[in-house]
């Protein structure tokens, strides 16, 4: 299971730096939004793919019982989902004002004169 | 009252922001929040400080939950000094923002936006959790998008597309880094970081040294060292006088205090990273420096001075190598102060160059000229800290690179300083560059026409707007001299809070002083899992 994890976050990764090397500057969007998820796919990885008990306490016992999932990973992830949820919105409406300033959606590298 | 102290400098900002979006039609009454708000946070902020000095480092468990599992606040002496420097400069810029910006600005949430930035930038230093500083950065960094693409145009876009994607980028290495720390210590809390990550890295050491690379580059990225600070002198000119200062003033020194934090308190010390930051200190210091002589932008020169300047902090930084304690904390000691120096000096220098653009309409060196004649009290303002910058005594960047240069010269790094001291003279000649164009020639026939954007139109020179703008850069420049004046008051100050960075097990004893006993214990039990 860990191998395939890795294989996985490891794509993710590889297709992130891909996208974000275009010139299209939807695909660097899609970029940033894979470059996210493979991010959090290795914080998942972090708290272990095992098949484990959910870290519920049940109402007679002061901790959850032994064997139980690392709930910690899932709510960084979470946080983290939000976050770059938001900030993916900022990115696609950025583009979507410069697609329409420029007339183009590639990134326009005019030159770097002041 | 007093306990909530430590978190102050985050509500302050937040609260504030949230009334200048309650406030965003009444120009008026958003600039009085705007203006409150940033007295507050900067009374807050020497409160706390004097708090900090007097009792030593204030902890805060947010939602009544211990560390380490509930998420920290630690106020050490170290972050304070950041708060409170943060806090004078959000306080002159918001100042300066009421003779500069323009309704539109400010109908779009200008001042909202610098204080979320403001709060990111507070947040950061205060956290005491790994995560929790992954969260304000991103906090900081929403803030600095907004503001560094308001008022839209062709190149301010080009601009905000490069940071917005390479911010994204550090985040998610950042990101990355947490996570594998994450899986290596099971912890995120600082101070037990710091105490589990030791003992992990007796036996797996190059587990820490990945994970930490991570951060390296992603830290690398926010504060723009060599190679990776390309982005900097491509969108900083592009915004408005007022963002831009903010930006060179607080954004990059987030991430060298990042830097220190996380290399000198939490992550074991790696010979490998160290040597890496060896190198990146003096090419950053040469690469900066060399791109500056060569630009014709007032606000690009400036640009540059502050990679080059971000070399010098991680200077301080690498010379954690050595193996004496009291030369180690001598590099920390001359980084704090060259931090404390720089935001304060090099935020005055692109409000006036700001100044500059307000009163003739370009920063383009070649078109302007004669303003010695022109406006001689702008001449003095920005020779002082454009004097304090190159290092000339007595001015605070005299005391920040001689301090520097001593450590330098102790820990036996002789070509480092080398170079330290000609990147220094560099940074002399194109400060006398930028006097020479901008004040000593005489003026230009075309001085005064309009950017190629065709935006800036002569602007109103009325005395009042003049004085607001210059009011905060005089202060400023009164900042530079009463440090150069007087500089033991800030490194006794500075020494403090290197001793405080260094001194690990004081620093967990002050986050954690219940679980101590357990941790060690749980740690063996850890370690066995790894294998």
């Amino acid at each position: 299971m860990i191998i395939i994890g890795s294989i996985l976050v490891g794509l993710l990764y590889a297709s992130a730096l891909y996208l974000l090397m275009a010139r299209s500057s939807v695909k660097l969007i899609f970029g940033l939004l894979l470059i996210g998820h493979a991010a959090n796919l290795l914080i998942f990885s972090a708290g272990g793919w095992i098949r484990a008990q959910p870290p519920i306490v049940s109402p007679d016992a002061s901790a959850p019982s032994p064997g139980h999932a690392d709930p910690l990973p899932q709510a960084l992830i979470l946080t983290a989902i939000v976050i770059s949820f938001s900030v993916l919105a900022f990115a696609s409406v950025l583009v979507r004002r410069a697609c329409h300033v420029f007339g183009t959606d590639e990134i326009v590298n005019e030159g770097d004169q002041p | 009252m007093i306990g909530t102290l430590p978190v102050l400098p985050i509500l302050i900002p937040l609260l504030t922001a949230c009334c200048s979006l309650l406030l965003i039609r009444q120009r008026r009454a958003q600039r009085c929040v705007a203006l409150i708000g940033a007295l507050a946070l900067l009374v807050a902020s020497v409160f706390l400080a004097a708090r900090v000095w007097h009792n030593g480092t204030q902890v805060i468990h947010v939602g009544g939950w211990d560390a380490p599992v509930g998420i920290v606040f630690v106020a050490d002496l170290f972050a304070v000094v950041m708060v409170v420097v943060a806090a004078v400069i959000h306080l002159a810029v918001s100042v300066y923002t009421l003779g500069h910006s323009n309704p539109a600005d400010e109908r779009h949430g200008y001042f909202v936006a610098q204080n979320i930035l403001l709060l990111g930038v507070c947040g950061a230093f205060l956290t005491g959790d790994l995560f929790n500083l992954y969260v304000w950065f991103e906090v900081m960094l929403i803030g600095s998008f907004v503001l560094l693409v308001m008022g839209g145009g062709r190149k301010r876009m080009q601009a905000g597309i490069r940071y917005v994607t390479l911010s994204l980028l550090s985040s998610a290495m950042f990101l990355a880094g947490v996570g594998l720390l994450y899986g290596i210590a099971h912890t995120l809390n600082m101070a037990d970081l710091s105490q589990r990550l030791a003992l992990v890295n007796t036996e797996h050491p190059w587990l820490v040294t990945a994970a930490s690379g991570l951060l390296l580059v992603s830290f690398g990225i926010k504060a723009a060292v060599f190679p990776l600070y390309f982005w900097l002198p491509a969108s900083y000119h592009t915004a408005r006088p007022a963002t831009s200062a903010i930006f060179a003033g607080l954004l990059t020194k987030v991430g060298v205090y990042a830097l220190i934090r996380v290399f000198a308190t939490v992550i074991p010390y790696s010979p490998y990273i160290f040597h890496i930051l060896l190198f990146i200190a003096g090419l950053t210091m040469l690469m900066g420096v060399w791109g500056a002589v060569s630009q014709s932008g007032f606000r690009r020169v400036l640009g540059f001075h502050i990679i080059s300047q971000i070399g010098y902090m991680v200077m301080g930084l690498a010379l954690l190598t050595s193996d004496d304690p009291q030369l180690r904390q001598l590099g920390i000691v001359a980084s704090i102060f060259y931090i404390v120096h720089h935001i304060i000096v090099k935020t005055n220098l692109f409000l006036i160059g700001g100044i500059v653009r307000h009163l003739t309409g370009t920063e383009d060196l070649s078109r302007l000229g004669g303003m010695l004649k022109h406006a001689p009290w702008l001449a003095i303002l920005f020779a002082i800290p454009a004097m304090s910058l190159a290092g000339l005594p007595p001015l605070s960047g005299f005391w920040a690179k001689l301090t520097m240069i001593k450590a330098g010269f102790a820990t036996g790094q002789y070509l480092l300083t080398t170079i330290a001291i000609v990147a220094g003279l560099l940074t002399l000649v194109s400060m006398l560059k930028l006097w020479n164009e901008v004040f000593w020639k005489p003026a230009p026939e075309n001085m005064g026409t309009d950017t190629p954007e065709g935006v800036i139109t002569p602007a109103i020179q009325s005395p009042r707007r003049l004085a607001l703008l210059a009011a905060p850069c005089g202060v400023l420049a009164l900042l530079t001299v009463a440090i150069g004046l007087h500089p033991q008051a800030l490194l006794t100050i500075a020494d403090q809070a290197a001793a405080g960075i260094l001194d690990r097990s004081a620093y967990v004893q002050q986050v954690l002083p219940h679980v101590q006993a357990e941790v060690t214990r749980g740690i063996t039990n850890e370690s066995e899992d790894l294998r």
